[in-house]
């Protein structure tokens, strides 16, 4: 007998073995797959903030701060070392994050993103007409750096690479899963639902909602280097507002009520990307933006929400256990 | 920098202020009674400007009089902000008030995209320039500049009676006082029998026309090319922020802050241009956090 708890239990599992034999069985989509995982931790940062009814449209900033300082340490050591870009370039997003964050989280809603936005549309210019240090829109080549002081050749470098950042994505989903369970997260949740209560609880909201946001730029910071290091170059693009858009909507496609809603809205938003500028290059913005008409008017939960739902009409014993799916972006005061 | 330079940051700021400001009070109205921030805000102006544009060139090229220019933009203003905004608030924002911040925005961020592409297929990628508005009008030499009557005088006026137009029309009409209700409060709005969502519809209109009619002005001084909508929006959004939400003066004042500011940094320290309005917007509301002129709202316990 199949239940709904069972179908829920088993399937993240099978995804991931799915995209763990991609390498084997289907080795055309494996750098298109790295990419979409590296940027799927973006968009599980932006998921940690939409926690707290706030939405970014500048975590672009973060993206490519780590990926800019990625680039100069690779560069500066001859190719460098994946894990030191790795570490520095995240260590460097959150530092950042932190200083401006003290800042920012006194702000909501449309201030907040607004913010954001002109601190991402700042550093993008910065990268445009610094052209000495930044290589201005040219930007920067990453060397292929060492892996644990290997230095491994193209093949095997990409393969390292893809499954080292689906181990990434995995540890990154479970970390943030337990910082949304844990009281701090619920409290970010609490910012969304009613913040003057949480004060008068004694809690500090900004100290909250910065912890918060530390957490969602080191995840941008880590998407970053990795899409850099796949791509092996890193542009002022990384930091442009359309890339920020871009993580916003793919987390209202996947579904921001869960962690899971970032690496399966990832995935289903290349596919669609994919297809579209092949088969409909002039429309596929538009194909994009029905698409995402379509998910707030009808499947507000995303796509993960959809799969509750369908889950929960062919499941013979409906329960309620772990169901999250009141708490929908939707649900606001 | 000497005084002529001066004088003609200034004779920038200002045409370039007035079209701003035109885009961004649309922006703040339907914010004001809507309360949803509307992306697609630059889609309308780029829809003015192509309109515009494209039609003008048809008609001149035909042997119609020149002067013909300013009743099209008028005309193309209306129509885009009637036959394009008021299907998508009727029919789309209209089952949206439901949802929180978020999501509006995104309905009409997708609304937007999707207009994008619409220009594309109907105008293609190539540039538009239709010039006819501002040569009709010739140029005035102050302080030893030639500038064009146009951008210095006509759009400045424009905005102007727009400015005046606005705040007499929600003082003095019985619609505006409708307007005007329904943005202080809604729920008590509803109780004395106001129609509201008539209300919302004329608004988003006016803000839409306002925006197009923007556009259409805009067409006459620079090329009309893909991707204008985004930049635009992106800027009347710092202006509207940088006032507070909702604020019509407030608007004003700071379209002709950034639109100084940023001519200013034309003639100074030309990288710094397109930063000009995020600075000034990060540097308001630091100080400011509700915008300049914004006011505090109390928050529901």
């Amino acid at each position: 007998m199949t239940t709904r708890a069972q179908i829920l239990r088993v399937l993240p599992y099978a995804l991931l073995l799915a995209l763990a034999l991609v390498p084997q069985v289907y080795p055309a989509a494996q750098v298109l797959l790295t990419l979409a995982l590296a940027k799927s931790l973006a968009v599980l940062g932006v998921i940690v903030l939409l926690q707290a009814g706030q939405v970014s449209f500048g975590h672009a900033l973060f993206f490519a701060i780590a990926a800019y300082a990625a680039a100069f340490l690779g560069n500066s050591m001859g190719g460098g070392e994946i894990v030191l870009s790795l570490v520095l370039g995240t260590v460097c997003s959150a530092a950042v994050a932190l200083v401006v964050g003290v800042f920012i989280v006194r702000y909501r809603h449309i201030f907040f993103g607004m913010l954001n936005l002109a601190l991402s549309m700042i550093f993008f210019s910065f990268l445009e007409k610094f052209y000495h240090v930044t290589g201005g829109s040219d930007g920067l080549s990453v060397a292929r750096p060492r892996v644990l002081g290997m230095a491994l050749e193209r093949g095997p470098f990409e393969l390292v690479l893809f499954y080292g950042t689906l181990g990434l994505v995995i540890g990154a989903l479970v970390l943030t899963h337990r910082f949304l369970s844990s009281p701090v997260g619920q409290m970010m949740r609490a910012i969304k639902t009613n913040e003057v209560r949480l004060e008068y609880l004694g809690v500090s909201a900004r100290n909250v909602l910065l912890a918060g946001y530390v957490l969602s730029a080191a995840l941008c910071g880590l998407g970053g280097v990795l899409m850099s290091t796949a791509q092996g170059i890193v542009t002022p693009e990384y930091a442009w507002w359309v890339r920020s858009g871009e993580f916003v909507f793919i987390a209202i496609l996947g579904g921001a009520g869960s962690v899971g809603g970032a690496v399966v809205g990832t995935l289903a938003y290349e596919a669609v990307k994919t297809y579209a500028a092949a088969f409909a290059a002039d429309i596929w913005q538009m194909i994009l933006g029905v698409v995402l008409l379509v998910v707030i008017l009808f499947a507000p939960n995303g796509l993960i929400g959809l799969f509750r739902s369908w889950t929960r009409r062919i499941g013979s014993a409906p329960e309620r256990t772990g169901d999250r799916a009141g708490d929908r972006v939707g649900a606001g005061e | 920098m000497n005084a002529q330079l001066v004088a003609l940051a200034v004779f920038d700021g200002i045409s370039y202020a007035a079209l701003v400001f035109l885009v961004a009070v649309g922006l703040t109205l339907v914010f004001g009674v809507l309360r949803v921030l509307n992306v697609a805000h630059g889609s309308f102006y780029a829809l003015g400007a192509y309109a515009t544009a494209s039609v003008g060139g048809a008609i001149f090229a035909a042997g119609y009089a020149p002067w013909l220019a300013f009743p099209l933009m008028l005309l193309a203003a209306v129509l885009i902000g009637v036959l394009v905004g008021g299907p998508i608030e009727k029919f789309l924002l209209g089952r949206i008030y439901e949802l929180e911040d978020v999501l509006q925005i995104l309905v009409t961020f997708a609304v937007f995209m999707i207009l994008e592409d619409v220009q594309r297929l109907i105008w293609g990628g190539q540039p538009f320039f239709e010039a006819t508005a501002l040569n009709q009008l010739g140029t005035v030499t102050v302080f030893g500049i030639t500038y064009t009557v146009y951008q210095l005088i006509f759009l400045p006026v424009v905005a102007i009676v727009v400015l005046i137009g606005l705040r007499l029309g929600l003082r003095r009409t019985l619609t505006g006082r409708l307007i005007t209700a329904v943005t202080e409060d809604r729920e008590a709005a509803v109780t004395i029998g106001i129609d509201v969502e008539r209300i919302y519809l004329i608004t988003f209109i006016i803000g839409a026309s306002l925006a197009a009619f923007g556009g259409a002005l805009a067409s006459a001084t620079t090329s009309v090319v893909p991707g204008m909508g985004a930049d635009m929006i992106v800027l009347s959004f710092a202006v509207v922020a940088t006032a507070g939400l909702g604020q019509i003066e407030g608007a004003a004042v700071t379209a002709l802050l950034i639109g100084l500011g940023r001519s200013f940094a034309v003639y100074l320290w030309p990288e710094l241009e397109v930063l000009i309005p995020y600075i000034i917007m990060f540097g308001v509301l630091l100080v400011r956090p509700s915008g300049l002129f914004g006011t505090v709202q109390a928050r529901k316990i």
